[in-house]
């Protein structure tokens, strides 16, 4: 996968994030502060904007404008931690990736979330989506299957870990004031890991 | 809902513009959202900035001037402003002794001056200090949450280390003036009604006629319990011990003592309530070495107040006394 690939994974998540706004938005309106929908729409919005007017050579040059843009137009939490995730892809990332570079590439981006984040795994965060998906796809591919099918099982495992979510007690982040009346909710952050690896299955890999 | 708006989507532009036109002796960087005292950057000072989401005025646009911050940074309503924000304001207010970043514990306020402070240090090289405010008991189990909120310490912290910059003193030890005092500040706030977000246009919570929610955040988050309201002696009571039963009060200079409004409280409930807060503290064997009664820290349109106890000494109390001249605080000038 090149530049050109990866730009269409970005612009598939933008495009996924813009259609499940609302979703997003209720989703945190129930254990947040109601803003993950609008905020991460007004980022990838903006993102689409950026790769257009300048289009990035090279995988590393779009994951860093990914990840500045976020940074400086999400705010909240969710633009640090996606703004950390894809500057740490963009150090990691070769000039064409094929699906074992793409997954050393994810890990990165998993290590930037947690640190900015340090979330554990079952604090009821998108480390909780975007874990089990990175560790879904080095398995896939381990075991020998393609790239196209690595990544269905990273997306498929991004699922299960955001369904997973929902009878968790949030241990970070505004949630976790709610103490127990968090629970019986879904991650909106997992929710929105989801889109981004949904993306990735339905754009990477042939 | 019934404000005096014109678009939720221009609400913190045009307060900009008003901030701006009020006060002709700060500078407001409309394209960063920064106000800037004036006559920053002020040479061999250290600067201070913090910022937040907006809703909380005077906090802290409000508190910019000679004696308080050097800058503050608005973000959307209740959204932690973004490290370009942070780090224009740095950028603005450095006077080459470094720059103290005050900021509030909630999880995107960190996350975000964390980056901003990231960025300074490869870009320029500033020294950056960030100190963290945390001093809500309301919120108990800290160690299975985003730990306590920042909220009326920040006001206290944002005046006395504002002082100690103003003394020209290094960065270290400004830095250590602000901690102490959030060491040695707790609060308990409490809310009447929710407040209501312009942008959502319904109100965050909802809190039946009888009822009051106890250990409330100043973004309406959920406190410790829900209760029937009760006269102002019994609130007091509620607001008070919990801080008083957190940290230990005795045997200092007194305490700074501090009754907040929410937005939407009058001041003749503040400054009874204060009465009711003094009363109390006697009770307890705990003089009022200061005050400060008002709404200075709020909640959008909320209604209801917090109490917030600085155990003092020596040091923070001339700290408090030094002259301070911003819009919303203004002594000894």
């Amino acid at each position: 996968m090149d530049t050109k690939d990866l730009t269409a994974w970005i612009r598939e998540f933008a495009g996924l994030v813009a259609q499940h706004k609302d979703e997003l938005t209720a989703l945190d309106s129930a254990i947040g502060d109601g803003d993950h929908g609008v905020n991460m729409d007004r980022g990838l919005t903006a993102v689409v904007a950026a790769l257009e007017a300048e289009p990035p050579d090279s995988p590393s040059a779009l994951f860093k404008k990914v990840g500045m843009t976020l940074i400086s137009k999400v705010g909240g939490a969710s633009g640090p931690l996606y703004g950390t995730a894809f500057l740490r892809m963009a150090a990691a990332a070769d000039s064409v990736l094929d699906g074992a570079g793409f997954a050393k590439v994810l890990r990165s981006g998993l290590d930037g979330v947690v640190a900015r984040g340090k979330a554990q795994p079952g604090d009821k965060t998108m480390v909780d989506a975007l874990g089990p998906a990175v560790d879904a796809l080095d398995a896939a591919l381990a075991s020998g299957a393609g790239t196209k099918a690595a990544l269905q099982a990273a997306a498929d495992a991004a699922e299960q870990g955001r369904e997973a979510t929902i009878p968790l007690v949030a241990r970070k982040g505004r949630a976790s004031y709610l103490g127990e009346r968090s629970a019986g909710h879904p991650d909106p952050g997992a929710t929105s890991v989801t889109l981004l690896m949904q993306a990735a299955a339905s754009t990477l890999g042939s | 809902m019934k404000k005096l708006i014109n678009d939720p989507a221009t609400l913190i532009q045009d307060a900009l513009h008003g901030i701006a036109a009020a006060h002709p002796q700060l500078r407001v960087d409309f394209e960063n959202r920064v106000i800037v005292r004036g006559d920053a950057p002020v040479r061999g000072k250290v600067g201070l900035i913090s910022g937040g989401g907006s809703g909380h005025e005077p906090l802290h646009g409000g508190f910019v001037g000679p004696g308080m911050l050097d800058a503050a940074c608005a973000g959307e309503v209740f959204t932690s402003p973004v490290p370009d924000q942070m780090v224009a304001a740095t950028q603005a207010v450095d006077g080459g002794a470094g720059v103290l970043h005050i900021v509030k514990n909630y999880t995107g306020d960190v996350m975000n001056f964390e980056l901003a402070a990231e960025m300074v240090a490869a870009d320029q090289g500033t020294e950056v200090v960030a100190v963290v405010i945390d001093d809500d008991v309301a919120v108990q189990d800290s160690l299975y949450t985003a730990g306590r909120r920042g909220v009326g310490a920040t006001v206290l912290v944002e005046k006395i280390a504002g002082a100690a910059a103003e003394e020209g003193r290094p960065l270290a030890e400004v830095a250590e003036v602000a901690r102490k005092v959030n060491t040695y500040a707790r609060s308990m706030g409490l809310a009447l009604t929710s407040c209501t977000v312009p942008a959502a246009g319904r109100p965050t919570f909802e809190l039946p006629d009888d009822q009051m929610e106890v250990g409330i955040g100043i973004h309406g988050e959920p406190g410790r319990r829900r209760v029937p309201v009760a006269p102002a002696n019994e609130i007091a009571e509620m607001l008070v011990s919990p801080i008083l039963s957190d940290l230990d009060y005795t045997g200092g200079d007194g305490v700074i003592a501090f009754v907040n409004g929410m937005g939407a409280t009058p001041l003749i409930e503040l400054y009874l309530m204060f009465n009711e807060v003094t009363q109390l503290l006697a009770k307890n064997g705990i003089p009022v070495a200061r005050s400060l009664v008002g709404p200075y820290i709020t909640s959008l349109d909320m209604a209801g107040c917090s109490v917030t106890l600085l155990k003092a000494d020596d040091e923070l109390l001339r700290l408090w006394d030094a002259p301070v001249n911003t819009p919303a605080l203004r002594r000894g000038v």
